[in-house]
């Protein structure tokens, strides 16, 4: 556990949070709105943080549960130890696709998060026809919401253009420096 | 008045509704919104999942472009928009190595001193004091209040209401007439970001919501957040099939309850782009609606 390249020093390292205070009171699964669809509640992730072992963490990374996890923060609001929880989440979403570890169901949860970040670093705002489009070509999901769509359009709530912000040149730098900064941990 | 205003993607886009009744409340109090120039997307789930740098870096931006227009004090309505600003300024200013990285992945200063407001924190402070003398119609509808997540959570770097059982929207609701009703799923999540990834999710979750408030009898489910707005309104067809019941409650925002309290049109407040429709009541007294439901149900699309 005080081995120093454990995800839980590593958690402490980069965000501080501990998750060795966790007593397993099960108040975060218990009002997590995702954990009847999870594979390992969040509870169970912090307690297979704490035995630090790499069979236990690597049960973590490869998870759904990280993915399916909205951050609603509901977790850490009802924490009587006040650990932010959903930190660590987002901390293993990172690591898990760092270590190549994503589970194969999270493939359209990343997809979409792809997509749309595709998006905000080309014209600076979401651009929601084309995130749709691109998150459809990378998952094959041709014809989800054909009839959404047009319901859309009708209530003037599609923009056909993108908005472009001046600042294009400025995002892209953004994008390129936090790429370099989170690959270098 | 002058404040300065960050509308974010969804205002601009689909849920341009949210957007134009914020103006048009806005316009009727007097109260000028300076946009942030050339804002960008906050990054939202999508960057906090994914990149932590570019999630801290993006809302960066926004509001280092904010502080260089002289702008003190910023409203942000879309909630998770606000949340994201909120918890990053919060992160920021605790943090000054974190923040000296940030600073130079923007190459632009930020002093974190701005005082991010969401949409009932503004109409608390700018509306509700002179609401009383601009009533003419009273919202006489029984109502959910939902706040989702993000207005509330977390609560230690929010600091806004409580992050179980708020209350600020009830009382402006109940400002302008409605009777908002006691109901245990005002912070329950609707899932969120999940609405193309995991469709199935977002209508089990939304549809607790939605047949939560019917069965508490209320007649509109108020909201403050546009994401919240389009799983409960826009995934009805979904909820529908997922709960086996026909629940055609309307789910309208807070800016529009309080915009047809002081009489304005419902398409100046964008009433018409909701999926479920929303109609108001025949006033009590009169045979058939009044003049100004006429000309609104004329504009009205029916859906």
């Amino acid at each position: 556990m005080d081995d120093h390249n454990s995800l839980s020093a590593l958690i402490v390292r980069d965000t501080g949070v501990q998750a060795n205070k966790c007593y397993q009171c099960g108040k975060c699964s218990a009002g997590c709105p995702l954990s009847i669809e999870m594979d390992i509640a969040p509870s169970q992730v912090m307690r297979y943080l704490q035995t630090g072992l790499p069979e236990d963490e690597e049960k973590i990374l490869r998870s759904f549960s990280i993915w399916l996890c909205v951050s609603c923060e509901m977790c850490l609001s009802r924490c009587p130890m006040e650990i932010d929880i959903p930190r660590v989440m987002d901390y293993m979403r990172q690591e898990s696709s760092r270590r190549k570890m994503n589970h194969p169901k999270s493939k359209r949860i990343i997809a979409f998060h792809k997509s749309f970040l595709d998006s905000v670093r080309t014209t600076g705002r979401l651009y929601e026809i084309g995130l749709v489009a691109d998150y459809k070509m990378r998952t094959g999901t041709l014809m989800q919401d054909v009839l959404t769509a047009p319901g859309m359009f009708t209530r003037g709530k599609l923009g056909l253009l993108p908005e472009m912000i001046k600042g294009r040149k400025e995002m892209k730098s953004i994008f390129k420096k936090s790429t370099k900064k989170e690959g270098e941990k | 008045m002058k404040i300065g205003y960050y509308p974010g993607c969804s205002l601009s886009g689909g849920s341009k509704e949210y957007h134009e009744s914020v103006i048009a409340i806005a316009k009727a109090f007097e109260i000028e919104l300076q946009q942030v120039p050339d804002w960008n997307c906050c990054g939202a789930t999508a960057a906090h999942n994914l990149n932590k740098t570019l999630s801290l870096s993006l809302p960066a931006r926004i509001l280092a472009l904010a502080e260089k227009n002289g702008i003190n004090e910023l409203l942000v309505p879309c909630a998770a928009c606000y949340n994201r600003l909120t918890v990053t300024q919060n992160e920021l200013n605790h943090d000054k190595t974190l923040r000296s990285e940030i600073t130079e992945v923007l190459e632009m200063p930020l002093s974190g001193k701005i005082e991010i407001i969401n949409v009932l924190q503004f109409i608390q402070k700018y509306i509700i004091p002179s609401l009383p003398e601009k009533l003419t119609s009273q919202f006489n509808f029984k109502v959910a209040c939902y706040y989702g997540c993000l207005l509330v959570r977390p609560q230690h770097k929010v600091s806004f209401d409580r992050p179980e059982d708020p209350q600020s929207m009830d009382i402006i609701a109940a400002a302008a007439g409605a009777v908002s009703v006691d109901w245990p799923f005002k912070t329950e999540c609707c899932g969120a970001g999940l609405s193309m990834s995991r469709t199935d999710t977002i209508a089990r979750l939304s549809g607790k919501i939605v047949r939560e408030a019917v069965e508490r009898q209320a007649e509109a489910i108020v909201v403050a957040c546009p994401m919240c707005q389009s799983n409960l309104d826009m995934r009805r067809p979904e909820i529908n099939k997922v709960t086996g019941m026909k629940l055609d409650i309307p789910v309208i925002y807070i800016t529009q309850l309080l915009g047809l309290s002081i009489g304005l049109g419902q398409k100046e407040l964008g009433l018409q782009r909701h999926f479920v429709p929303f109609r108001l009541k025949p006033v009590a007294g009169k045979g058939k609606a009044d003049t100004r439901e006429e000309v609104d149900a004329n504009n009205l699309t029916e859906a």
